[in-house]
């Protein structure tokens, strides 16, 4: 995990360029209609790289998908921090 | 998560690393590591818990509800060379199987270890039978795994 500076701020996690997943342009998106944000990862195609700020064991860091490269990950997304189950 | 948390031991042993991600940021996962997760898992949280606000990643992974601004309850397994392997997602009220978790990364792994030229039937667990696809496998599964050992 890379340090992270501690600001006032709350960062984010977001996309990494470069990484597979590219969303189409808006020029490319049908008339007029918004862009849908949801594009969703397919079973046997890469995982999209991303990048966001984490809490490990009392630090703050960075964490990088694309740093994993060559071990096996479990990616878990929970509904929110103090939910019940 | 905590239940994840809890079986850390075996998944590190698998070499597998896990990354928890929701819309919290960084400072509460702090919190909700400190004053309730600690309390349920010796050592609260094993592995980085990733701050989402905006959802980035969750959109990107089709398990953000942009109604609720909340990420599914989905699990991603991805292998060395940064494949997608298996994925779930359930809604909140629903907690997952961890166990499943492992039975599936052994499979994966057991196949990824025979460079696919093993398969591994429903419900397998090490140990139990594999099949070998190939012509002669063709309508001769019956012959090789019997249905009950899928339980």
């Amino acid at each position: 995990m890379k340090k992270l500076k501690i600001g006032c701020g709350k960062p984010t996690g977001a996309k990494v360029d470069g990484s597979p997943q590219e969303k189409p342009k808006e020029s490319e998106s049908t008339a007029g209609e918004k862009e849908v944000a949801m594009s969703g990862v397919k079973v046997g195609h890469k995982a999209p790289d991303f990048e966001a700020p984490a809490y490990q064991g009392g630090e703050f860091g960075q964490v990088r998908l694309s740093d994993y490269l060559g071990k096996w990950v479990v990616l878990c997304f929970y509904p929110g921090d103090f939910t019940f189950v | 998560m905590a239940a994840v948390a809890s079986k850390y031991n075996e998944l590190k042993g698998l070499g597998v690393e896990v990354l928890a991600v929701s819309v919290d940021s960084h400072f509460v996962h702090k919190m909700w590591d400190d004053y309730e997760l600690a309390k349920m898992v010796k050592g609260g949280m094993p592995f980085p818990m990733l701050s989402d606000g905006a959802g980035n990643i969750g959109k990107m992974y089709g398990v953000y509800d942009e109604e609720a601004g909340v990420e599914f309850r989905g699990r991603f397994i991805i292998d060395p060379d940064g494949v997608v392997q298996a994925l779930e997602i359930l809604t909140p009220p629903v907690g997952r199987n961890v166990d499943e978790l492992i039975r599936q990364i052994k499979a994966f792994q057991h196949v990824r270890e025979t460079k696919g030229a093993e398969a591994t039937p429903s419900g397998w667990r090490p140990g139990k039978t594999t099949l070998k696809p190939g012509p002669e496998l063709v309508g001769n599964v019956w012959k090789e795994w019997k249905v009950e050992e899928a339980f």
